[in-house]
């Protein structure tokens, strides 16, 4: 083995230890019986006591299930506007407009976040002087703000499945007749469905974890679950915080393993029925 | 009738991502724009009017208070070059550390990449706010870091880690390295193997077929990678704000602070637009990244 591939395999290994060692050292702490979180009552610990408190804080809880209906609403909107755009980019050729659209739609990924926020509020301060709607600022002003940065990372998704694979069979289902909505519907939608499914989830996790632009377009009593952990935590660590965060890494740690597992599933399936149709080829 | 129907349709798929862009995102940065061009006062909305009527006559008012103010308040000017400074130097790190790990990656073999990979990206899922917020509990005087090089002896009393520049510096490298590693590795991933073995073949040792076959053949992924990281690290918030110094804060806070605390609408706009103006010149080289990298992959 050369020295180069030693010298990149253990930073590979030291970057590793660097991504999980915060992670782990949460999920050791939420255990831990003292309030004095980093200081570990060997007496009294392993506990459970932060997992209690954790399901009895109403505030977390009624946050949590905010920042959920939230999520779905802006993922499941953000889908269909983002597929829309990546059909449009990539399939419509230079027509009128492309230009603005492609400006658009990944400058959000990149924007920082403070300005998204702050333009955002601005426009619904201005469109509740001008037309009377939104009424205020809350669940609803955040979900719009979400769908809007949330629609720009499904694009990407699907604008690049879109791009791997050519217009060959689209054109050959136009060609025996199908109408183009039909086209769409079976042939399109099928092939850009993995990246549709990958977009939500990645939509879902974007606007559950967002902060800096809903602190700007929510109002009193609208408090996402971002919003609460960050008031808690900028005044000091709080064990129960540590217990909310193992809960979370656990339940993302099994849906990436069984979405990994599934996909797996998936490819050996497609892979065996490749095999049959050339068994039976023969 | 078919034509027609084929034509609308494809009006209405552009169109309604198109619409919902202008509205959610172009014409809020124009009210940004013209906010940051009036004066604040003490009304709904706490700005001054652009155009108003007055004696039955239109009357144009333009401000530049909210831009002569910050560029004659040092606090403002110092935030700024802070905040590049905190976002060129985090950016380097991230290249440094995250270079080898997508090289390794991209070299390992095709069992192990795929499990790799999602050891790499199963954090970005996780909240990027709790990760931020274990580091304190890493890095603070009595904290992990300090209790465990006080147990080795290795010092005698806690290292201020909390509330410094390294402390944003970690957190900046921690939370944006996916990005940095993603890109370099999609790019990494498509050199050909051959091309280092001729290299060894003409006699160059490993470190100069490096430096003369796979870095220039990477520079778009280091680009792609790179802008990803500083971009949005210029802007950050969360980070500096729970690790960073409190005598010296980043432009994104400023910029919420003057809204948030000081209810000063149009200094906040000024502050917005000032980052933009910073940040157009590499945004733009990101778009443009991307776009070469998608007609790449065609």
């Amino acid at each position: 083995m050369s020295t180069r591939g030693l010298f990149s395999r253990v930073m590979l290994v030291l970057g590793l230890v660097f991504l999980y060692v915060p992670i782990v050292s949460m999920i050791v702490f939420s255990f831990n019986y003292s309030r004095l979180v980093t200081v570990w009552d060997a007496a009294r610990s392993p506990t459970l006591r932060w997992y209690a408190a954790l399901l009895h804080n109403e505030q977390i809880l009624s946050a949590a299930w905010l920042s959920i209906r939230i999520a779905v609403t802006a993922a499941s909107a953000a889908v269909v506007l983002g597929t829309l755009a990546g059909v449009a980019l990539t399939r419509f050729g230079a027509y009128r407009g492309r230009m603005l659209l492609a400006g658009m739609v990944t400058a959000p990924i990149v924007m920082p976040e403070v300005i998204t926020g702050l333009s955002l509020l601005l426009l619904f301060v201005a469109m509740e002087q001008l037309i009377g709607w939104p009424k205020g600022v809350g669940a609803v002003t955040i979900a719009l703000a979400h769908i809007t940065f949330c629609m720009a990372y499904v694009t990407v998704v699907v604008q690049s499945r879109l791009a791997g694979f050519d217009e060959s069979l689209e054109e050959a289902a136009m060609d025996l007749g199908a109408r183009p909505l039909k086209v769409f519907l079976r042939v399109t939608l099928p092939l850009i469905l993995p990246a549709i499914a990958s977009g939500w989830l990645l939509a879902f996790t974007l606007s559950w974890d967002d902060l800096v632009i809903t602190q700007f377009v929510a109002g009193p009593g609208s408090s996402t679950l971002p919003m609460v952990v960050f008031s808690k935590v900028r005044f000091g660590v709080t064990p129960d915080i540590n217990a909310l965060a193992t809960i979370l890494v656990l339940l993302v740690a099994t849906g990436i393993a069984i979405s990994t597992l599934w996909m797996r599933y998936q490819q050996r399936r497609r892979e065996r029925d490749l095999q049959l149709a050339a068994a039976a080829n023969l | 009738m078919v034509r027609f129907s084929q034509v609308a349709g494809r009006r209405l798929i552009a169109g309604v991502p198109t619409l919902w862009l202008l509205v959610l995102f172009l014409i809020p940065f124009l009210i940004v724009f013209r906010i940051s061009f009036s004066e604040v006062r003490l009304a709904i909305p706490p700005y001054t009017p652009l155009l108003s009527w007055r004696h039955g006559a239109p009357h144009f008012e333009l401000h530049w208070s909210a831009y002569s103010f910050l560029f004659t308040d040092p606090l403002y000017v110092s935030s700024y070059l802070y905040s590049l400074k905190v976002a060129a130097v985090s950016t380097l790190w991230c290249l440094v550390l995250g270079y080898p790990m997508a090289y390794a990656i991209a070299r390992s073999g095709a069992a192990t990449r795929p499990l790799l990979l999602m050891l790499i990206v199963l954090p970005f899922w996780t909240s990027f706010l709790l990760r931020v917020y274990a580091w304190i509990g890493l890095l603070k005087n009595n904290g992990v870091i300090n209790n465990v090089l006080l147990y080795l002896g290795v010092i005698h009393e806690p290292l201020a880690l909390l509330q410094t520049d390294f402390a944003v510096y970690i957190g900046i490298v921690y939370s944006y390295l996916p990005f940095m590693i993603l890109p370099l590795y999609a790019n990494l991933e498509k050199h050909d193997v051959a091309l280092l073995e001729a290299a060894a073949d003409l006699g160059a040792r490993p470190f100069r077929a490096f430096l003369r076959v796979t870095l220039p053949q990477s520079l778009a992924g280091i680009a792609a990678g790179s802008l990803l990281v500083f971009i949005p690290a210029v802007g950050e918030y969360v980070i500096p704000t729970l690790l960073g110094r409190t005598d010296q804060l980043m432009i994104g806070r400023v910029l919420s602070d003057e809204f948030f605390e000081n209810r000063d609408w149009p200094v906040a706009s000024a502050v917005a637009i000032l980052i933009l103006l910073l940040l157009v010149v590499p945004i733009l080289l990101f778009q443009r990244v991307e776009r070469r990298q998608l007609e790449a992959s065609r």
